[in-house]
């Protein structure tokens, strides 16, 4: 049977539905506030003139259009997502209740310290739990994300050295296996940035590191776990190596939830590494953020930390908003405004709580568990990257789809018809044709057979030899087919413009 | 423990299936030293009447701004958000769902992006926005490195109304990228000369506007002067809401606007999490950080969204890249967006003339009382007063009643006597008449 035509473009629960730009009622609004009180104004010659061009809708249109937007979209509240080093887990609704309390989300950054002694407590709550699961002596809490983690590392790293004589240091070597944020972020911190090569089995090879610890060296970056899902064996020679060399170890936690509550980094040597509280404590992505990315810092680090610091005075807490004063005299300065990202941390703390020691690692195991056993699962028709066991994601390449004609994102494409969100695909750069599975601890093996039957499937029809049309169509069966990415970046379209004159003169606002 | 839908047995059934013995053989990679040393004093599991209970106990401890008269500004804002809003941003499908890299299954949040991205251009007056940043004070910082990217300089000026932590965040990035960043000293009064000051060495100017301590200027000439020398006019907003009311920087002659749109977003939050604002003209496109939306079609020539540009991205170019951002602050920019589309044109100019008449019904009262002068002779919302006394001490007078009066300039300026006595009060639609005379009538026996 083919798919009818319909006279409204939607397809039963597929609703289509334009833009706000394009069901504009003029002068409408979805939201009714008082009585303005009739004051003489003192904008001066700023205020205003002219139409904004914003378009009026009421609550109920505004409420279905965002009903409607949000049924396009995939997420873990409605199916497995097993996008490798993003830590898709199930985020606990407990914690968005607890973040909006209203003595949590309805106070103000520079209330009287007084007034705000439940905040800081949050604050050094959360911090109090990071520093002892990494054995770290201190944590910045003011990162925003993971890439300001690592940014926060490398700033505390160039003070230290500076602060030591040692400002020629002015590289960094970063593994070509890394993210794509450890040398964008090196490079934002003045650095010049050194690949070194993984060796066969998927690591870093010790020998090429070696060979490229010199006097100039700041810092190496790695990844543990790494982006081909494998715990760095030498990392604790490698930090000797390093610390041996005068530069620092700078760990990036991307991948922390597989090691959560199982071992100390400090007792690998690490001198810096960021945790990003949207992957491994479960604060929810958002569609891209908000996430929160505190770094723990060696004793050497610590002094160098951005302020804001909450400071424990007594049985109360204060903060230190300044560098240069106080317990921050050593501090580089601040890199964000505020507190940091205060609602994710109660989010976090909301987690950690509800986990507790033992839940963390019980979580860590399973998530290991959960990705072995789709490294076991799969190998039957797929080919795994490296030898295992993997830690918490499993990382296949495309020889399986030799002289198929099909190609890795063909296979990503046809797991969307499958209704499964695709693992990351052509990451890491070092694998040919990556597939990077995580599924975190919170997929029950129901839903890890599914998906292993929906793959194995895929697998088999493609070195059938007789699909590949059929999957260089896919999918089939999403709100959208392919889209024409070439197209869009080759004129952008950036924005919605009125076809006609919407500039007029102001009109008075009904 | 409730999050975690293995049982027993099925991890022996998996273990099986692996060829293991058990969980722990897994981690055979990790050093048997730091293994044998791994201890951890944290509490066991806890369940969620009791986890609720422990951070309830931790949230009464503060003073909530619903349950004080409060007049707090200095670049977040309490407003009023629609029950709407938070539901919306509460479904699950945009919550917990990832950045949208696979656009087959991740058109809602495109769409939301793409409306958001216009939504911003509009209010700035600029021609294109980016899905967002951190927050206001990091995009400031980012907008810095943009205008050094594209003057190919190697210095910037900032203004003294300028909020201290956008600022700050910007000098202490720049630093490490040997970037120069000229700091004018607070400018309560509003009176620095920033035309004189510029050079040829300047990347760009930074100005806020409303300015931290208030002030409405028209920066038009000096965005003449900033082209003239060849340098870009940076525009920061933290109260976007006064752009319901007042002409926007793109108007005025701004290169790059960035701001913090958390004051449009939701609760405060104690500060974060926030959303960055970053606009700008269209022939800067190739510099901007941040991802971007745009337009496309599928294969079957229906509309659609994609991820675009994202050869600027870390992901693509690595140390090249016009910034190292991944994650950013969609959710907040969609807790924007979703405020901003039930707020429409009219209520949008509305809420803004609505914030602006308590500012000045607050300033009215306020400058009637004795040894009390307000500084700015225009604002949006907030507003700068000379106090005949040092003005911590009165907030915190003020806190002892319940009244949260207010953000001392010198909690940023602790090294500038002179702005001891400088307080900066905040009106919005949340604040009642009764509020402002409770205030008034406390500020007169605290000041008395």
């Amino acid at each position: 049977m083919t798919i009818p035509t319909t006279a409204s473009g939607n397809r039963g629960l597929q609703l289509e539905q334009g833009l706000i730009f394009e069901q504009n009622t003029p002068g409408m609004s979805g939201v009714d506030l008082p009585a303005v009180p009739k004051v003489a104004d003192r904008l001066g010659d700023m205020k205003s003139t002219k139409n904004i061009g914003l378009p009026g809708m009421s609550e109920p249109d505004v409420v279905r259009h965002y009903t409607r937007l949000s049924q396009k979209n995939y997420s873990i509240d409605s199916g497995f997502y097993p996008l490798g080093s993003c830590t898709m887990k199930h985020n606990p609704r407990l914690n968005e209740k607890m973040a909006r309390l209203p003595g949590f989300a309805d106070i103000h950054p520079f209330q009287p310290v007084s007034t705000i002694q439940g905040a800081l407590e949050l604050i050094d709550t959360c911090a109090h739990w990071l520093k002892t699961l990494t054995g770290m002596t201190a944590v910045a809490m003011s990162p925003a994300a993971g890439a300001h983690g690592e940014l926060c590392g490398l700033m505390c790293i160039k003070s230290a050295h500076e602060a030591n004589g040692q400002g020629h240091r002015k590289t960094i070597l970063v593994p070509e296996s890394a993210h794509g944020t450890n040398p964008a972020t090196a490079a934002l911190c003045g650095y010049a940035v050194e690949s070194i090569p993984a060796n066969a089995e998927g690591r870093v090879d010790v020998a090429a590191l070696r060979a490229h610890l010199r006097p100039e060296i700041a810092a190496v970056m790695i990844t543990n776990p790494n982006t081909c899902g494998l715990f760095e064996r030498d990392c604790i020679a490698i930090a000797e190596a390093v610390h041996e060399a005068g530069a620092y170890f700078y760990m990036d936690g991307a991948n922390y939830n597989a090691i959560v509550a199982r071992l100390r980094i400090a007792d690998l040597g690490v001198d810096a590494m960021h945790i990003n509280l949207h992957k491994t404590f479960s604060t929810p992505h958002g569609g891209g953020g908000p996430g929160a990315g505190p770094t723990v810092l060696s004793a050497k680090l610590a002094p160098f930390a951005p302020v804001p610091m909450v400071i424990k005075v007594g049985e109360g807490f204060d903060v230190e908003e300044h560098a240069g004063h106080g317990t921050a005299t050593q501090s580089y300065g601040r890199m964000k405004g505020y507190h940091g990202q205060f609602g994710v941390f109660v989010r976090a703390v909301s987690y950690m709580m509800a986990m507790g020691g033992d839940g963390l690692k019980q979580a860590s195991g399973d998530a290991v568990l959960n990705a072995n056993y789709l490294l076991a699962r799969l190998s039957e028709e797929l080919t795994p990257a490296f030898e295992g066991p993997c830690m918490h994601e499993a990382v296949f390449d495309d020889r399986f789809l030799k002289g198929t004609g099909v190609t890795t994102l063909d296979i990503a494409k046809a797991l969307i018809d499958e209704g499964v969100h695709p693992p990351t695909m052509y990451f890491p750069l070092v694998v040919h044709g990556a597939l990077l599975m995580e599924p975190t601890e919170t997929e029950s093996k129901a839903t890890l057979d599914g998906f292993i039957a929906s793959l194995l499937h895929l697998a088999r029809k493609a070195k059938s030899g007789t699909a590949e049309a059929e999957f260089k169509a896919a999918p089939m069966l999403s709100p959208r087919r392919r889209l024409d990415e070439t197209k869009a970046a080759r004129k952008p379209i950036l924005r919605w413009l009125p076809s006609s004159d919407s500039n007029g003169t102001r009109q008075a606002a009904e | 423990m409730r999050y975690l839908p293995l049982s027993e047995p099925q991890r022996r059934e998996m273990l099986g299936a692996i060829g293991a013995a058990s969980v722990d053989e897994l981690f055979r990679d990790l050093p048997k030293s730091a293994l044998a040393s791994a201890k951890f004093d944290l509490p066991n599991t806890a369940s969620e009447i009791e986890v609720e209970r422990s951070l309830s106990i931790m949230a009464a401890k503060n003073l909530n701004c619903g349950a004080a008269p409060s007049f707090l500004g200095a670049g977040n804002y309490r407003h009023h958000t629609p029950a709407s809003m938070d539901y919306l941003i509460q479904r699950g499908e945009f919550l917990t769902a990832y950045t949208p890299y696979q656009p087959e299954i991740s058109q809602g949040t495109l769409q939301a992006i793409f409306e958001f991205q216009t939504q911003v251009a509009l209010i700035t007056g600029m021609e294109i926005a980016n899905a967002s940043m951190y927050d206001g004070a990091t995009a400031c910082a980012e907008a810095v490195a943009m205008a050094c990217r594209i003057t190919k300089r190697t210095s910037a000026l900032v203004s003294g109304n300028v909020h201290p932590h956008y600022r700050d965040t910007t000098e202490t990035t720049m630093k490490f990228l040997d970037v120069a960043v000229e700091c004018l000293a607070p400018d309560p009064a509003g009176i620095e000369d920033l035309i004189g000051r510029i050079s040829p060495e300047h990347a760009c100017v930074v100005v806020q506007t409303p300015g931290f301590f208030g002030h409405l200027k028209n920066y038009a000439v000096l965005a003449e002067a900033c082209h003239k020398a060849g340098a870009l006019l940076v525009v920061c907003v933290t109260e976007p809401v006064s752009l319901g009311a007042i002409t926007p920087p793109g108007h005025i002659g701004a290169d790059i606007v960035v701001g913090e749109g958390q004051s449009l977003a939701g609760p405060m939050s104690f500060g974060g999490p926030g959303v960055g604002l970053f606009a700008t003209r269209e022939k800067f496109l190739r510099q901007m950080p941040g991802r971007l939306c745009g337009e496309t079609t599928d294969e079957d020539g229906r509309r659609g969204w994609v991820l675009t540009l994202s050869t600027r991205e870390q992901h693509i170019r690595r140390e090249k890249a016009t910034s190292n951002i991944c994650t950013n602050s969609g959710l907040i920019a969609l807790a924007f967006s979703t405020h901003m589309t039930l707020l429409g044109e009219a209520g949008f100019t509305r809420l803004a003339e609505l914030n602006h008449a308590m500012a000045v019904t607050l300033a009215e009262k306020v400058e009637k009382l004795p040894g009390v002068k307000i500084l700015s002779s225009t604002f949006f919302n907030e507003f700068a007063v000379l106090l005949p006394k040092k003005a911590e001490g009165v907030v915190e007078a003020l806190a002892k009643r319940r009244i949260l009066g207010g953000v001392p300039a010198s909690r940023f300026y602790p090294t500038y006597p002179e702005l001891a006595n400088v307080l900066l009060l905040t009106a919005t639609e949340t604040n009642t008449a009764a509020d402002i005379d409770t205030l008034v009538g406390a500020l007169k026996e605290v000041l008395a």
